[in-house]
């Protein structure tokens, strides 16, 4: 038995991290032999079996049911509510609306690129989007509040509206607000352009458009709302359980320690689940009215309307090059909407033109304006993917007028620092060469490139290739962020952290951190995450910042219980700290290996049976630019008759700093690839901009989304490694986003490559694709 | 029996056309559209029940018979995630689109919102947790696990029975064979890739 317990804690042999002195930081690892493997997730039983409990999942008892009544116009005002014969049909608790008393708190919409606020309420009679809300209830069973809410009659004035980015600003359409439809106009300048044009060989000029994408995410959005007297429980469907504590505790003015938000396992977000929803507040009142535990978890169609989508971006691109290359200038201009509200309809838009490359002529200018459509909520990699699909085609052109390989090309134009940002911060690593180079020799890129070329334009099956490179904005995750890791005196543990696990691997990622430094297995790791009762603050897992934000924590913490360990050991073993070190589950001295004594006999750990380590996140290196990096290759057929296109490769290159886990790693750039190839060929919201306003493909039937036939089997992903020591002390940089972003550009580039039509919008459905190919090349 | 229904529902009294009231209540009306298939006790072939009438039925979940009562108009799911607690069976979309609700009804993958739970009653019903011998993953979700065939995991359990589906009927399945059998199932995550190769592996397993 003793035998079994030793094999089962202590795994290895070689000798473990160095632990630093106090106050010191841990070297880079130099060796690893838990970080890095494919190891299987530590949750992967509770997710395959059905036994791990997402917020939707959960079923309290007395507990009712929500729905939400929400306006069908996109401009609407509510002049009356009538909630009489709701509220006598069978099961229903309650229904309210914008009079019931303390039911209808001031609402909050923001942006933080620039600041800008507007506050509206939870049921505004200014409903300035379809599927505002109006109106709630709570009954017995989800069918019987449906009943109820379709009995509520609404006295609605239906306004006239603007539901088209390209004609807000146009006189005498209706406005969003008397003020005008216009957010903001944001320029961007360095260098000069005129002098940059006058000194390029070829200048080329294309308009670029982008289709409004929703996240849909697989959970749906909702919650279970449920009191104790005046405390309240929330178990959220959420990328960040904090941020929905401190929002839902300001709209319903409580001590953030009254309420209590829980989000162990969440089926998806992408960004739409990084703050609370109406619904998780309408959920509270609900509850708080009924003295019952509420359910509210909205249905599909909601999702499309309510709670976020990547704006639609329309951009227009000049970009100047010399015959060898050198790129001289860039002007960019670019029109989005966030919706109704200020929701950053351009943020970041411009960053892939300002950063990516080395140029030191930049115009950019940024025109967000108002429509009468739902808010826009950070999409993975907000603004990226729309400026990729601008820049990257257009470096693509640019490759082809100079006579020059689209790689050579950006091989070229690499950048060693971050030209866009105040300073011109030196990047902490960047492996942007190596993705291209590496990319490109595994991906066989030049012979696919020279087959393809040898068959173009022949038949009505073409085959081509397209490659793109993409960088992201923060790679480098930030404080705040805390952890706190037990060690129990068998040698067991338990870590304690805020951060959600969103379905990147988080919660495995960071067992392995502690393995990798105390040599324990993984499966004896326990791992409380993602309750604002009683873990720790962070931000929420979103822009790859957990990651880096958090393993670097959890290894401070982790070494804070090794230095806990050696001081206890140094005084069993009458000697000091510096001369001992750790050695297969035993602490030993380093001039004399067979002096030492094992990690659970000592008795400063036997004596208190808990060590708690502590770690804060540390600040960034200053002066460092943190950025992961990436090139997409991939090769495709298309049919000229018909515009169907096949994906038959992909191969993701990629350079977010060391690698954690080479399976959950591998599942990111695969995920992201086939996210991004969603939007490339079918995801577009379609508003019915002449006649109703309304959204008419509201549904995965008509918003299609990627299914199993329409990805390559043949997807290989290549992690660069290349550890950024310098970034922080496990070495990771973000993963996440890097890999959708320039997936629809190369996906472009290769429709163009194989049959000489340049697609500028997104997205390339077949009927779009047979519209644009010339008659003559469907019949050879 | 139609003017004694309209008179109980309210919706029909508050003046929505049978029309209207159908596309509301999406899959819960066609309980009344279809009373052959409305076979629960005590009522006879034939009878048309009133969709908030609760109705006695048995269903047959993963070998054990439960008996329930139920409204004519909830859906198998509805059943199966509220009122027994079986959260192996998720909730995406109800209404046919995303697979995340797939349950095996006589071994063939369905999903289970377009199902009434009153239509279930003569079948055999397997959902995610039927798969598990006591505490211990089946194969198809051991391959999952060692593939990494999932990220947040929420459509998870119902790819796992849409492979499982394929495999009892298709022991060998080729890459195409496995991707139109999967292609029912949406992943956000896009997970597919690795979906195929747990499949694959999973097939291998069920064979060892």
């Amino acid at each position: 038995m003793k035998e079994d317990r030793e094999g089962l804690y202590y795994v290895r042999e070689a000798p473990l991290p160095e632990t630093p002195a106090p106050g010191e930081r841990p070297a880079p690892w130099e060796r690893t032999q838990v970080i890095g493997t494919p190891l299987a997730r530590v949750d992967a039983y509770e997710r395959v079996s059905g036994s791990a409990v997402y917020p939707s999942d959960v079923v309290l008892s007395n507990m009712l049911y929500g729905a939400i009544l929400r306006c069908p116009h996109p401009n609407a005002k509510v002049l009356k509510v009538d909630t009489t014969e709701a509220e006598k049909y069978p099961g229903v608790r309650a229904v309210i609306g914008p009079s019931t008393p303390g039911a209808n708190p001031p609402w909050l919409y923001s942006q933080w690129l620039p600041p800008k606020e507007i506050w509206s309420k939870l049921f505004d009679p200014n409903c300035r989007f379809e599927g505002d809300t109006v109106a709630a209830v709570a009954a017995e069973t989800p069918y019987q509040a449906w009943d109820a809410v379709q009995a509520i009659k609404v006295q609605y004035d239906v306004l006239p509206f603007v539901v088209d980015e390209n004609k807000a600003l146009e006189a005498g359409v209706p406005s969003v607000y008397k003020e005008g439809n216009r957010v903001q106009i944001l320029t961007y300048d360095r260098g000069d352009i005129e002098k940059g044009f006058a000194g390029a060989d070829v200048i080329l000029e294309e308009t670029y458009r982008t289709a409004c994408e929703i996240h849909t995410p697989m959970e749906l959005h909702g919650c279970v709302a449920d009191w104790q007297g005046d405390h309240l429980t929330l178990w959220e469907s959420t990328q960040g359980v904090f941020a929905v504590q401190k929002e839902v505790a300001a709209v319903l003015q409580m001590p953030l320690s009254k309420v209590r938000v829980v989000g162990h396992y969440m089926g998806g977000g992408f960004g739409s689940k990084l703050k609370a929803g109406k619904y998780t507040v309408i959920a509270a009142l609900l509850a708080k009215m009924t003295a019952q535990p509420v359910k509210l978890v909205l249905t599909r169609e909601e999702t499309y309307l309510a709670v976020g989508n990547r704006p639609p971006s329309n951009m227009r691109i000049k970009a100047g090059v010399k015959k060898d290359g050198t790129l001289t200038a860039f002007e960019f201009a670019c029109t989005g909407t966030g919706g109704a509200y200020p929701a950053g309809g351009t943020a970041l838009v411009d960053w892939q033109i300002r950063d990516l490359y080395t140029c030191p002529n930049v115009h950019t200018e940024a025109t967000d304006v108002y429509t009468h459509a739902g808010p826009a909520r950070p999409f993975r990699a907000p603004g990226h993917p729309q400026g990729s699909w601008a820049l990257e085609q257009m470096m693509d052109a640019l490759a082809e007028a100079i006579d020059m390989d689209p790689v050579e090309l950006r091989l070229k134009n690499i950048p060693t620092f971050s030209q866009a940002r105040d300073g011109n911060p030196v990047y902490s690593s960047t492996g942007l060469k190596e993705c291209l180079q590496e990319g490109a020799k595994a991906f066989g890129w030049k012979e696919a490139r020279e087959k393809s070329s040898r068959n173009r334009h022949k038949g009505h099956l073409r085959r081509g290739v397209g490659m793109a490179a993409a960088s992201w904005f923060i790679g480098g995750g930030m404080p705040p962020a805390t952890v706190i890791v037990k060690l129990y005196s068998d040698g067991s543990v338990n870590l304690n952290m805020g951060a959600s696990d969103i379905g990147t691997g988080t919660k495995t990622v960071m067992a392995m951190v502690i393995a990798e430094e105390l040599g324990i297995k993984t499966d004896v790791i326990q791992i409380e995450n993602a309750d604002t009762g009683t873990t720790q603050y962070t931000n929420p897992s979103g822009g790859s910042k957990t990651v880096p934000t958090e393993s670097p924590t959890v290894r401070a913490a982790v070494v804070d219980i090794k230095q806990q360990l050696l001081n206890m050991a140094a005084q069993d073993l009458h000697t000091d700290p510096s001369h001992l070190t750790f050695q297969d589950g035993k602490v030993i001295s380093k001039d004399n290996p067979s002096t030492g004594i094992k990690i659970t006999d000592i008795s400063g750990l036997k004596k208190r049976s808990v060590l708690v380590g502590m770690a804060s996140r540390g600040p960034n290196p200053e002066d460092r630019a943190i950025v992961p990096f990436a090139a997409q290759f991939c090769e495709i057929e298309v049919n000229t008759r018909t515009g169907e296109v096949e994906i038959l490769r992909f191969l993701g290159a990629h350079d977010s700093g060391r690698v954690m886990n080479r399976l959950t790693y591998d599942s990111q750039v695969f995920g992201g690839i086939t996210m991004g190839i969603g939007f490339a060929m079918t995801e577009a919201r379609i508003l019915d901009a002449k006649q109703t306003g309304k959204m008419v493909n509201k549904s995965w039937h008509d918003y299609k989304l990627p299914t199993a036939m329409d990805v390559p089997a043949d997807m290989i992903s290549l992690p660069m490694e290349i550890p950024d020591d310098v970034a922080n002390t496990t070495g990771a940089k973000g993963l996440g986003e890097p890999v959708t972003i320039p997936t629809a550009a190369a996906l472009a580039n290769a429709v163009y490559h194989a049959t000489g039509v340049r697609v500028t919008e997104t997205p390339m459905t077949p009927i779009t694709l047979c519209r644009l190919f010339p008659a003559g090349s469907k019949e050879e | 029996m139609k003017k004694e229904h309209e008179k109980r529902c309210p919706n029909c009294q508050g003046g929505l056309t049978r029309r209207g009231f159908l596309t509301t209540m999406g899959v819960g009306a066609v309980a009344m559209a279809l009373p052959q298939h409305a076979r629960a006790e005590p009522s006879e072939k034939g009878q048309v029940l009133e969709a908030r009438q609760l109705t006695k039925i048995p269903l047959r979940i993963n070998g054990r018979l439960h008996r329930l009562l139920v409204e004519p108009r909830w859906s198998l799911l509805h059943v199966l995630r509220e009122c027994l607690g079986l959260t192996g069976t998720k909730v995406g979309c109800e209404r046919g689109e995303c697979g995340a609700c797939t349950v095996l009804i006589n071994d063939v993958p369905r999903y289970s919102c377009m199902i009434l739970a009153v239509e279930a009653e003569e079948v055999e019903i397997t959902t995610l947790e039927g798969l598990m011998t006591g505490e211990e993953l089946g194969p198809v979700q051991k391959a999952f696990v060692e593939d990494d065939a999932f990220q947040c995991g929420y459509c998870t359990p119902g790819q796992i029975m849409a492979v499982e589906g394929l495999l009892r009927h298709n022991p060998n399945p080729s890459l195409e064979e496995i991707r139109q059998g999967m292609s029912g199932n949406l992943c956000r995550c896009g997970a597919y890739v690795h979906i195929f190769k747990a499949a694959k592996r999973a097939a291998t397993l069920k064979g060892a």
